[in-house]
């Protein structure tokens, strides 16, 4: 039995003028999954996200939120989904509460499901307490949760967020991560942009990468990770004077081990955990004493590296996120 | 209407998925209007620029300049005079408020906010123009209550004073579509408050808003009878039985200038109301 995907992008595609800013991007997104959308500042994940919520038409191709088109059926997409932009679009004059109001009586929903929806909306993001504050007063993470609580007032099935942890602090970001969760367990379906490798490994379900308008890369966290390089298992020793010791020794099982002297750490290709669990029981039955022995994998900003052969957070901003 | 599936284990009575209605354009606007009068329940200061300012220019006017400019026919002189001018000028500012308002609503996200909801797409400038009018009409009353005070009268029928406020509030639905064309086009509150100055303040002042016409030299006399604001002022005035009709050797517009006031917020609206509209597609949609 096969469900209709939550999300579907089909070749998209915008210009502004004469310049690309996506370039063909299609993926599909099944229901009750999340979708990380990778990419550094300026590779065209927002506008991405403008064309499959209505705010830009693409160029060519389309895409559909829960089986409406964006061409064809802006209005069945706005219906179906919930949008929480890169900056807090809350209005800072009004309160909490009255937020909440505002886009539910723009949603054309009954007073009384608002009141019973806005109460819990505000608990579950910890905000019944600031409820009755003008927005103004409110934290960074505070108007975020709020901005992500309005975007729920009407139980979308679908919801987008773009950058939704840009400019918190850690601890926040956590807490946000927390809440998303909570959603995808109730059967919302996410995507998600980001450039925060972290974040799309803590929440993603399937990651696509695009980098200059143009998908470089698609799998989980995980294929991600494998596809970008095999994994080494890293040996730090106590004294450097065993470095020499030590090299023979793991020369027995594999073929090739780095030396890096000043960190007293050889570093060896390896398949995984078993390989790992044999060089361990090797130094178990020497006199080597060790500091550390790990497994070390391809983080996402090795994949990131390798793919689009620039970091995902230092690149320098383009003038497509100025612009818009 | 794709139905999720459903999730295995719930964490809370989760709220049932409401009903989303079309309330249609009008509620939708209502909506929108109630939330920018809350902004101006928080922020009173907002109404500076039609209350104190225009009130301060009533008597500034009356009291510093109205020794030395006479006018001819108004029973209370340039007092009475210069209240229709005043209206003018603070009707043509509704342009910049609608300006400001929606350049800061632009800026914040909150029109891309609307605009991906299942509403009108109309919605976000038909209440934006509607609490501009009501802002505006703030300032009118607050400006009628000054003129009593300081001797203008409505000394014509009930009827012809409240074709002068229809006048009124007519110019001001032509100078929205100038704001929305000003606040789609300008990326910052402070631009539109810096052009809106540059431009608004001359155009108001080259007309016969606070000094007549017919004193000025030629050419300037030419420009100020032929700008739009002061049909609508003269017309204003007539109305009101504030002045006599203008003499025989005034421009055409003046001369017939409830028609002219007509005509020219008809063809300001369809010179701006498309280029305007295009403005704000083009501002948000890409």
């Amino acid at each position: 039995m096969t469900s209709t995907p939550a999300i579907e992008a089909e070749n998209l595609v915008k210009h502004f003028g004469d310049k690309v800013a996506v370039d063909g991007v299609s993926f599909s997104v099944p229901q009750g999954t999340v979708l990380g959308l990778l990419g550094p500042n300026g590779a065209g994940k927002t506008t991405t996200v403008r064309m499959m919520t209505t705010l830009t038409r693409p160029t060519s191709g389309t895409a559909r939120v829960a089986g409406h088109d964006v061409v064809v059926d802006p209005k069945g997409v706005r219906r179906s989904m919930g949008l929480t932009g890169q900056a807090a679009t809350v209005d800072e004059l009004l309160t909490g509460r009255e937020n909440l109001r505002l886009i539910g009586g723009l949603y054309g929903l009954s007073p009384s499901y608002l009141k019973r929806a806005g109460d819990d909306l505000l608990e579950r993001f910890s905000l019944t307490d600031a409820a009755d504050r003008v927005v103004k007063t409110y934290s960074g993470g505070m108007r975020r949760r709020l901005d992500l609580a309005v975007s729920l007032v009407a139980i979308p099935p679908v919801l987008f967020l773009d950058e939704p942890t840009t400019g918190l602090d850690p601890r926040s970001r956590v807490e946000l991560w927390d809440v998303l969760r909570g959603l995808v367990r109730e059967g919302t379906t996410l995507l998600l942009t980001t450039q925060y490798l972290e974040e799309a490994d803590q929440l993603a379900d399937n990651i696509v990468v695009i980098d200059r308008g143009k998908v470089i890369e698609r799998g989980t966290a995980l294929e991600l990770k494998n596809r970008s390089g095999q994994a080494a298992v890293v040996v730090t020793v106590s004294n450097g004077g065993d470095l020499p010791r030590a090299e023979a020794l793991l020369r027995e099982v594999v073929d090739e081990v780095h030396v890096d002297e000043g960190a007293r750490q050889l570093t060896a290709p390896a398949d995984g955990l078993r390989a790992m669990t044999r060089i361990a029981g090797i130094f178990d039955d020497s006199d080597i004493e060790l500091d550390d022995l790990g497994l070390k994998r391809p983080s996402l900003d090795d994949v990131f590296l390798r793919l689009t052969g620039h970091r995902a957070e230092d690149t320098t901003e383009t003038d497509e996120e100025v612009v818009l | 209407m794709t139905a999720g599936t459903e999730p295995t284990t719930t964490q809370r009575p989760a709220i049932e998925r409401p009903e989303i209605h079309d309330t249609g354009l009008l509620r939708q606007s209502l909506t929108i209007v109630r939330r920018n009068l809350i902004h101006i329940k928080r922020m009173p200061e907002m109404l500076l620029d039609v209350t104190i300012q225009p009130v301060m220019f009533v008597l500034l006017f009356a009291f510093v300049f109205g020794g030395s400019i006479a006018v001819q026919g108004s029973a209370e002189g340039y007092r009475e005079w210069l209240l229709a001018g005043i209206m003018g000028q603070t009707i043509a500012f509704a342009s910049f408020i609608v300006a400001v308002g929606l350049t800061s609503d632009i800026d914040k996200g909150i029109v891309d906010r609307m605009r991906s909801l299942p509403i009108n797409p109309a919605a976000v400038l038909v209440g934006r123009s509607i609490s501009s009018l009501m802002h505006s009409s703030i300032g009118i009353v607050i400006m009628s209550l000054t003129g009593l005070l300081i001797g203008w009268r409505i000394r014509d029928g009930i009827l012809e004073a409240a074709l002068a406020y229809l006048l009124l509030l007519l110019w001001g639905f032509a100078m929205i579509w100038l704001g929305i064309l000003v606040g789609s086009s300008m990326r910052s509150v402070e631009a539109v408050n810096g052009l809106m100055f540059a431009t608004m303040f001359p155009i108001t002042f080259l007309a016969n808003t606070f000094a007549p016409a017919e004193n000025m030299p030629t050419a300037l006399r030419a420009v100020a009878e032929w700008n739009p604001l002061s049909s609508l002022v003269q017309a204003v005035r007539e109305l009101w039985g504030n002045t006599p009709p203008v003499g025989s050797d005034a421009a055409l517009p003046l001369q017939h200038p409830v028609l002219s006031t007509i005509i020219w917020t008809v063809g300001l609206t369809a010179i701006l109301a498309p280029l305007a509209l295009r403005a704000f597609q083009r501002r948000t949609a890409t």
